[in-house]
């Protein structure tokens, strides 16, 4: 019981912690495109190499982005899923969360629905927001989601970011240092080449968000011009039948 | 005579069908001069209707369970045909109710539609206000994600608050400790078969009083007093089809208004599907700001700025309550708006702008400040009904016209 109530408190701490939204950070702005199939297809690339090992997207099916995304069934699962699943199954993950949430101290949530739930801009800030942070476990911090438990895992591609205030070392509790640098020649890929890669890796998540959405645009316009029409027979027809009222 | 017409006589001879259909159709006489306001009750006739049908249709494909309502809602929007489209429409459609319910009551409160021999049509008019509060309330906790399972928690530990019984009374409506899956499955039970029953039979009974004392209009004065020889009042129109062509028109209009959203805002900005509301229910998480959807802040503004927890319960609940005796409130000798002195208006004006500050108030987290403008707007919410037997009687009212004007 006594140790019941310890992981409470000790799992409220840490949901004030994860709640603290971007900290009082500025978040940088990103205007997703689902018609840019490419991107699309290169986000799912970078999300199924690189988060899907520790996260999960368990109410999405394989199939359903495979189509959406224009990608033959038979090439998407050859070179993106690297499990025995079948392409109809939902995109759940094998690693327990009990044991995710040992490692990690929490369980890496699921992403089906994560740029609904924070937006864009805060995925695409989050991801460019990891620094070089030794008091961690992982020794990295993001400047986005203070003390998260997650390991910058495209560091190989972005390199490595730290701190960087200038001589003032001015860093307060009230004026914390949000200025990051990168260490040149730290990572595989060039700073304009790491934004494209969290750019389609988030363009790719606000797809998943909402798969039907391009779809539910388009269709939209076609609605509405029925709709439209519609109005106008409604409208010679009640001006017909009240000509002689008044 | 044909087929279809020996039919009708089969049938007319034992069910009143067509006596029903001249009631309240052919020969239901409404006054020729309805303005703007006079499309919302026939549109919220059409949104109950949408909510029905995409209701039914959700409830094929949803599971009321702790471990699989989240998992079925997402369900619905990725893997079963059209889905996205049933819960969009659905979930756009609770707002879409409170806007035209909301702009619907206002027309009464202008024209004084609930005055006498209208009371009856403005309490059970009430009565599906409140059900429909309560349905929009069962209904929030069904997606099963953070903020329905919080919005809950606070909701109904909000009877907490009542001496002696409250706790018990928490602990009943919940049939659990917390907000649990049993709390879902009956709060399911209530949205789906309990209240759509009630909210029905109540909207019959709003339209048989309707029908039966004849629709007021924008002057307030009785088209009865004049008739034609025929017993046709004079500034009167058949509903149909005079009036089914007018509200096709309006219909077309809400239509095109309530796609817009549908396909391009499903979540308004949060205010129609909050944030929050995208990860599951989970009773270690407390969101960072708790909101109730956009169509309770009124209440929920004044229930925070009362600094007593009971005390915020007992305001906002008399402020739903007081709304039930406006009939007799009013002692006006004239019903609209047109011909009421300048207190009136002014009260009126002052009731409508405080509500919607309440609103906002309670859609965005309480400051000292805002709470001093909430107690406010309270107070301005209480004296429009509380005073109104006094400044209804004691101004000065304009001549009301014979016949309707326009």
């Amino acid at each position: 019981m006594k140790n019941r109530l310890a992981v409470v408190v000790f799992l409220s701490l840490f949901s004030a912690v994860s709640w603290a939204s971007s900290g009082g950070v500025a978040l940088e702005h990103m205007e997703p495109n689902l018609a840019d199939k490419a991107s699309l297809q290169k986000g799912a690339k970078t999300y199924l190499n690189y988060c899907f090992g520790c996260h999960s997207t368990k109410y999405a099916r394989y199939e359903r982005i495979a189509d959406d995304l224009q990608i033959p069934h038979e090439l998407f699962m050859e070179n993106l899923v690297f499990s025995d699943a079948k392409i109809g199954e939902l995109m759940d993950i094998a690693m327990p969360a009990k044991s995710a949430k040992a490692w990690f101290g929490a369980t890496p949530p699921d992403l089906t629905l994560v740029t609904r739930l924070r937006g864009v801009d805060w995925l695409y800030s989050y991801l460019k927001g990891f620094y070089q942070d030794e008091s961690r476990p992982w020794g990295v911090n993001n400047k986005i989601f203070p003390d998260v438990g997650m390991p910058h895992v495209l560091h190989e591609l972005q390199g490595i970011q730290v701190k960087d205030c200038g001589d003032t070392h001015g860093e307060t509790e009230h004026e914390p240092c949000n200025n990051l640098k990168l260490i040149e020649g730290s990572g595989t890929l060039s700073a304009e080449e790491y934004d494209q890669v969290a750019f389609d890796l988030v363009n790719f998540l606000h797809y998943m968000g909402d798969p039907s959405r391009e779809y539910r645009e388009s269709l939209g316009v076609k609605v509405l011009i029925f709709i439209f029409i519609f109005f106008i027979f409604a409208w010679f027809l009640n001006r017909e039948f009240w000509r002689d009222i008044h | 005579m044909s087929k279809m017409t020996d039919l009708l006589g089969w049938v007319d001879a034992r069910l009143p069908v067509v006596k029903a259909y001249e009631t309240h159709m052919s020969k239901y006489y409404a006054p020729k001069n309805f303005n703007f306001w006079y499309f919302f009750g026939v549109i919220a006739m059409v949104v109950l209707a949408n909510q029905i049908l995409t209701g039914i249709w959700l409830t094929m494909s949803y599971e009321p369970s702790a471990d699989g309502a989240f998992a079925s809602v997402e369900y619905i929007m990725r893997d079963v045909e059209w889905g996205w489209l049933l819960r969009y429409m659905h979930s756009t459609g609770a707002s879409a109710f409170f806007v035209v319910i909301y702009l619907h009551m206002f027309r009464g409160l202008l024209y004084g539609s609930y005055q006498k021999p209208r009371e009856l049509i403005w309490i059970f008019g009430m009565a599906i206000y409140l059900i429909l509060m309560a349905e929009g309330f069962f209904g929030y906790l069904l997606p099963w994600g953070n903020m329905s399972f919080w919005g809950a928690q606070v909701i109904v530990s909000l009877a907490g608050a009542i001496p002696v019984v409250g706790e018990d009374l928490a602990l009943w409506v919940r049939g659990d400790f917390l907000i649990s899956g049993i709390t879902l499955n009956r709060f399911f039970a209530l949205h789906v078969v309990a209240l759509p029953i009630v909210l029905i039979a109540l909207v019959v009974l709003h339209l048989l009083a309707l029908h039966e004392v004849g629709s007021n209009n924008p002057d307030g004065v009785d088209i009865k007093k004049h008739k034609d020889k025929d017993g046709i009042p004079l500034d009167g129109v058949a509903f149909h089809p005079f009036y089914t062509v007018h509200d096709l028109v309006g219909i077309a209009v809400f239509l095109f208004v309530f796609c817009i959203v549908v396909f391009y805002f499903p979540e308004m900005g949060g205010y129609f599907i909050e944030h929050a509301n995208f990860e599951p229910a989970n009773g270690l998480k407390t969101p960072e700001h708790i909101a109730p959807v956009w169509y309770y802040t009124p209440f929920y503004a004044m229930l925070r700025a009362i600094p007593d927890k009971f005390g915020g319960l007992v305001v906002m609940g008399g402020a739903i309550a007081i709304m039930f005796v406006l009939p007799w409130l009013d002692r006006s000798p004239v019903k609209s708006i047109r011909y009421k002195g300048w207190m009136s208006k002014g009260f009126i004006a002052a009731f409508a702008i405080s509500f919607v500050i309440l609103g906002v108030l309670g859609a965005i987290p309480a400051t000292d400040g805002r709470t001093v403008i909430a107690q406010i707007c309270t107070f301005v919410y209480f004296a429009f009904f509380m005073l109104m037997p006094f400044y209804s009687k004691a101004e000065k009212t304009k001549p009301v016209p014979e016949r309707v004007t326009g």
